[in-house]
């Protein structure tokens, strides 16, 4: 199978361990990622929050380099970047004059490109693929699958699983031969971008998320998104420290779990770069 | 309620109809921060559909929202919500509206923005040096400079401080998009 | 040779202020066939009819023409007048120079030539009239009543009392409907079923009505005054004719763990059951799903049991046909599915119905508090048995709602909701009820001094905004709503929550709909005739609608509604024989080609199949004819005849085409 990657910004950046686990994972699975050429910034937060045309015209220059590489499915690690993208799509679909300017702003002219987040890419590749392809199951792991904001919502934008009750992390979780606890936070936001520029907010949310899952019974926690990942992994030690707590909880990608199911060491899939230390 | 020209450049960066809201409150109760903010989610688009824009503009609400989209998702009338405070954030942004005590987070977007203006795509460490140096000119506080540096050599162990980013080949291009979008250009 | 006279109306000056009224009789009077032409300026007072009057006699006129008003003001008016003058009323046409003529065009030479040509139109067309006679239709004096609920039961009393057979049939084993399980009503909090089960048992015992329950109409043919019913009578396993109803049967039915439908899944009842105590009729029936006996031929006890051997396991359903004259029906409601998604109505996955046992719907909730209920009464958590001290409830779940799919309002529940905070407070004195609201609706008699009595008297908290989630805690359920008055998010620990559904029409009822020929909106209720004017009224004639079937709406409506049903039955049933208008189709059988395109097309099924035969009963020709009782004069058939059979009466095709004749 090929499909097409367009990593972000983050992914080849502070999260690139996301990026190390994606393609380790995705290999051992017989997917070849073909890396987008020349990708730039979807905008992220910055773009949206500041400018309404910039926020569409810099995924539209994707979104176009997409289909002159002849890139029919693009897999979109972030779900900050999958959903610019997959906006900046919505609208130009509505909107037949927005594109036309979005095609002279960006001197392309974007198509129908079909952009997948990480959940969308596994349910592409298939549950039965990843189950007959378990080497080691993952038994006895109890794992929070967190979902965040942007992989399910807003519905009509994403089509892709419930929003309220999603289960698609969950089943590729249980494909591996851990249990998907069930717990409260789900699709809470985490904090998002905000880890720099509001960190009180980071703290009090991802913190919330946290002692759900523990109360929960997990041992560890499933993200599908390097921001979500910052802000539970990279920030937990802050968090504990601030409100007095130790949790100690292992946040991991989901191409970490599929992968070590799959026989691939912690090591190459870049756990070991994590910042909580491994326990389960 | 009653059309003005700002409430209808506002409408159209929302592109959702303020007048269908009615004021259910159902974006309040799911968002997450909204116990925080000086204005709720609901109250916004209420001072919004009595024409109080600059109001409006002016609070620290809009630039506390973490867009979870869960108002959205959530609203009984379909209303974009996070759509009209992302407008109400562009407005004020815009208009040079933003209250001090956002500066630490409209500053980190525009640095962010500037960043990928000239690369094309983000270089942490030359976007954070940026971002803190100007923070702290307009911030003034020490905490403010050395917050999160602590992480820095955590980070660094495992591989995460790219010192030296990433550049687009054609950066032309990128600069055109932004001039376009955000300078007014052709 | 024809006898015309030709009226102009000044209509004030709604019509002389722009039409030449003199000009035009002068023009008039000329066309062949007219022998007079006078204009006046009220002809539909009592002098101007008394002028038309005086004009058929003295001038013998065998045709007369109206220029005046639109005929939906006067057509009646001049026809009576035309009729009483001896002048058949068909005979009579309105060529309409007001609303077609003076009121739209501003120029007076114009105008006053348009009128002269409308005349010319209609004194055309009146020549080529010919008489008519309304048609009578003979009537089945019973009625049809579908739905044993309040709505149904007011209906068949009312009916019946005043001298006619009802026939009612009722899905469910028991009468009673949804008011049955209501444990008090607002907003006097009588107990319900103490005000409803002496209604149910006059209809049980009422000489008059013929009571079918644990049935279905499965078929309906015919037309207003002469409905064929076919009814199927489901097989209740038992023989209600031997049966004594002493319960022994389900006390002896060793399973007894079936959810209750009755307690909307709040309690359990055994394979053979009687719904509730006061079911009428008070028999059992089999649950054929779930009883040892029928799925796998073990047990069989309760046919030991029985006494009067009134058990029958080999029962079957059964097909019952009924002749009724008109139709009422009464279905009722169902309320709003909140965990699931129904074709384009989406749940509330948000609030975790389904999924959180304590987190029920207000139904349910009426089963906790009702004293026959599930826990007889004593409010308790569904999960573990325990006394909520905190209870929330949420009103508008599903409804007005855009998002969900269900834009209305529901009507009741701000009422019930109220009621349901009282109730609770009155049986848990140290508990605390909480209300997330959006608007309160108390339009009825007494009902916001209701609402008011609950917040002022009885401490229920309102809190004004929508809930967004509903998570599980140690056991508490944690509310997230907000109250938009004071600008805060609110989360409330609950111990229960009651989510107020919307009200949707019962499963079914479109089914239903369109084996009557009766519409329904894109909710499943059904249509009035006209939202003002007839409400229980339906475009089918001899079909009447009544109670939550039409719309969401509370008990004293729907029992005003139902005797309104009643008293237009009674209407219908009144006369032995029904008059109807003779302006529809008729089928020239000699030259109709049988190829029944008109059958098809017919919006009313009201062309039917027919075949001419010698006295010796040899096959002449087939024809399509027209059933005289169900046509509505629509003209659909005249356009698909290709044989030029098919035409309507006072609408003929000759007239028609005079019409078009006189002005070439």
């Amino acid at each position: 199978m090929n499909l097409g990657y367009y990593p972000g910004c983050s992914l080849h950046g502070s999260s690139d361990d996301y990026q190390q686990s994606l393609k380790a994972c995705f290999d051992a699975l017989g997917v070849s990622l073909k890396e987008l050429d020349d990708w730039i910034c979807c905008g992220a937060t910055a773009a949206h929050t500041l400018n309404r045309k910039l926020s569409i015209a810099l995924p539209a220059r994707n979104l176009a380099l997409a289909s002159q590489q002849g890139c029919e499915e693009l897999v979109a690690p972030c779900s900050m970047c999958s959903m610019q993208l997959k906006k900046a799509q919505k609208a130009m679909a509505k909107d037949a004059a927005l594109a036309e300017e979005m095609g002279r702003i960006v001197e392309a002219q974007p198509n129908d490109t079909h952009v997948l987040n990480l959940l969308q890419a596994f349910d592409r590749v298939g549950l039965e693929t990843i189950k007959a392809a378990v080497k080691e199951p993952l038994k006895d792991l109890k794992v929070a699958c967190y979902y965040g904001c942007l992989l399910t919502r807003p519905p009509e934008v994403v089509g892709f699983d419930d929003c309220e009750q999603p289960v698609s992390m969950d089943k590729v979780v249980e494909a591996l031969g851990a249990t998907a606890v069930a717990w409260n936070y789900k699709t809470e936001c985490c904090g998002a971008g905000m880890t720099l520029a509001s960190e009180e907010t980071v703290l009090d949310l991802s913190h919330k998320i946290l002692a759900d899952a523990a109360a929960h019974g997990a041992q560890c926690i499933a993200v599908a998104c390097p921001m979500c990942n910052v802000n539970l992994d990279m920030k937990q030690s802050v968090i504990e420290a601030r409100y007095g707590v130790k949790y100690g909880m292992t946040i991991y990608y989901l191409c970490d779990l599929v992968g070590l199911a799959l026989g691939l060491t912690p090591k190459t899939l870049g756990i070991n770069r994590h910042f909580v230390a491994r326990k389960a | 309620m009653v059309q003005t020209d700002s409430i209808s450049d506002l409408e159209f960066l929302a592109q959702t109809k303020f007048a269908d809201c009615y004021q259910c409150g159902k974006c309040t109760a799911g968002c997450p921060r909204s116990a925080h903010m000086d204005k709720t989610p609901n109250q916004l688009i209420r001072l919004v559909q009595l024409g109080d824009i600059d109001t409006a503009l002016k609070t620290n609400a809009i630039w506390q929202c973490v867009s979870c989209e869960t108002c959205t998702t959530r609203c009984p009338k379909t209303v974009d919500c996070e759509g009209i405070i992302d407008a109400l954030r562009q407005m004020s942004y815009e208009r040079g509206m933003a209250s001090k005590q956002q500066d630490a987070v409209v500053l980190f977007q525009k640095a962010f923005l500037d960043n990928v203006r000239r690369n094309g795509r983000m270089n942490e460490i030359q976007m954070i040096a940026r971002y803190k140096i100007e923070g702290f000119a307009a911030i003034r506080r020490l905490g403010f400079l050395f917050n999160g540096a602590m992480l820095a050599p955590r980070m660094h162990m495992r591989n995460k401080l790219h010192i030296i980013g990433e550049k687009v080949r054609d950066r032309g291009v990128v600069r055109r998009i932004f001039a376009r979008c955000m300078d007014g250009k052709a | 040779m024809a006898r015309i006279g030709v009226f102009v109306c000044w209509c004030g000056e709604n019509i002389s202020r722009t039409v030449d009224v003199d000009r035009v009789v002068q023009e008039v009077a000329k066309l062949p066939g007219v022998r007079c032409a006078i204009n006046y300026r009220y002809m539909c007072s009592d002098p101007g009819q008394t002028m038309i009057r005086e004009r058929i006699a003295l001038e013998k006129l065998d045709g007369v023409v109206v220029a005046s008003c639109s005929p939906h003001m006067h057509l009646r008016t001049f026809r009576k007048a035309a009729q009483t003058a001896g002048l058949n009323p068909y005979m009579l046409e309105i060529a309409n120079i007001r609303e077609h003529c003076s009121w739209v065009h501003p120029d007076r030479d114009e105008a006053t030539a348009k009128a002269i040509d409308l005349i010319r139109l209609a004194v055309a067309k009146v020549k080529n009239n010919h008489p008519l006679e309304p048609i009578k239709v003979p009537v089945t004096r019973r009625a049809l009543v579908v739905g044993g609920g309040v709505a149904g039961i007011q209906a068949a009393l009312d009916i019946a009392d005043a001298g006619y057979e009802v026939v009612m049939v009722e899905r469910e084993p028991s009468i009673g409907g949804k008011m049955a399980g209501l444990s008090e009503t607002f907003p006097t909090l009588d107990c319900s079923q103490c005000i409803l089960t002496p209604r149910m048992v006059d209809v049980g015992q009422h000489p008059r009505i013929k009571l079918y329950t644990y049935s279905e109409v499965e078929a309906v043919d015919g037309f207003v005054g002469n409905f064929k019913i076919t009814i199927r009578q489901k097989a209740r396993y038992v023989d209600v004719t031997r049966c004594t109803g002493c319960g022994e049967c389900s006390s002896a039915c060793p399973l007894k763990k079936n959810k209750s439908e009755f307690d909307l899944g709040m309690g359990t009842r055994s394979a053979i059951y009687m719904p509730f105590p006061q079911a009428v009729p008070a028999r059992p029936v089999i649950d054929k799903n779930v009883c040892a006996k029928l799925t796998r031929n073990k047990c069989g006890v309760c046919a030991k049991k029985c006494a009067a051997g009134a058990i029958n396991y080999e029962d079957e359903d059964k097909l019952v046909k009924e002749k009724v004259g008109a139709v009422v029906l009464a279905t009722g409601f169902k309320l709003y599915d909140i965990g699931k998604k129904d074709g384009k109505i989406a749940g509330y996955g948000e609030y975790g119905y389904g999924k959180y046992k304590d987190v029920i719907d207000s139904l349910q909730f009426e089963r906790l508090v009702s004293a026959s209920g599930p826990t007889n009464g004593e409010i308790k958590r569904p999960s573990d048995g325990k006394t909520p001290k905190n209870v929330v409830f949420i009103s508008c779940v599903g409804s007005r709602d855009n998002a969900k799919g269900l834009p209305y309002c529901s009507k009741i529940c701000c009422m019930y909701t109220a009621k349901h905070t009282m109730l609770y407070k009155h049986k848990v004195h140290d508990g605390q009820a909480h209300v997330f609201y959006m608007d309160i609706r108390s339009a009825g008699k007494n009902y916001d001094e209701f609402v008011r009595r609950a917040i002022e008297q009885d401490g229920a908290m309102y809190y004004r905004g929508r809930v967004s989630k509903i998570t599980e805690q140690n056991g508490k359920l944690i509310v997230r709503g907000a109250d938009t008055l004071a600008g805060v998010p609110v989360t409330i620990e609950a111990d229960l929550v009651v989510l107020a559904a919307a009200m949707r029409p019962a499963d079914g009822v479109t089914e239903l709909a369109q084996k009557l020929n009766v519409g329904y909106d894109e909710f499943g209720f059904l249509l009035e005739s006209h939202p003002k004017l007839r409400p229980v009224e339906t475009n089918t004639a001899g079909v009447y609608i009544c109670g939550a079937a039409q719309a969401p709406k509370d008990i004293p409506e729907s029992v005003a509604q139902a005797s309104a049903a009643a008293s237009k039955v009674q209407i219908t049933l009144a006369a032995s024989k029904l008059t109807r208008s003779p302006e529809i189709a008729r089928i020239n059988e000699k030259t109709c080609a049988a190829c029944f395109r008109c059958y098809e097309t017919c919006p009313y099924h009201a062309i039917e199949k027919a075949e001419v035969r010698t006295r010796k009963g040899v096959l002449v020709k087939r024809t399509a004819r027209v059933n005289v009782g169900l046509c509505m004069g629509c003209g659909t058939c005249v356009s698909a005849c290709l044989s030029k059979s098919a035409d309507i009466e006072g609408f003929t095709e000759q007239e028609i085409y005079a019409m078009v004749e006189s002005l070439i």
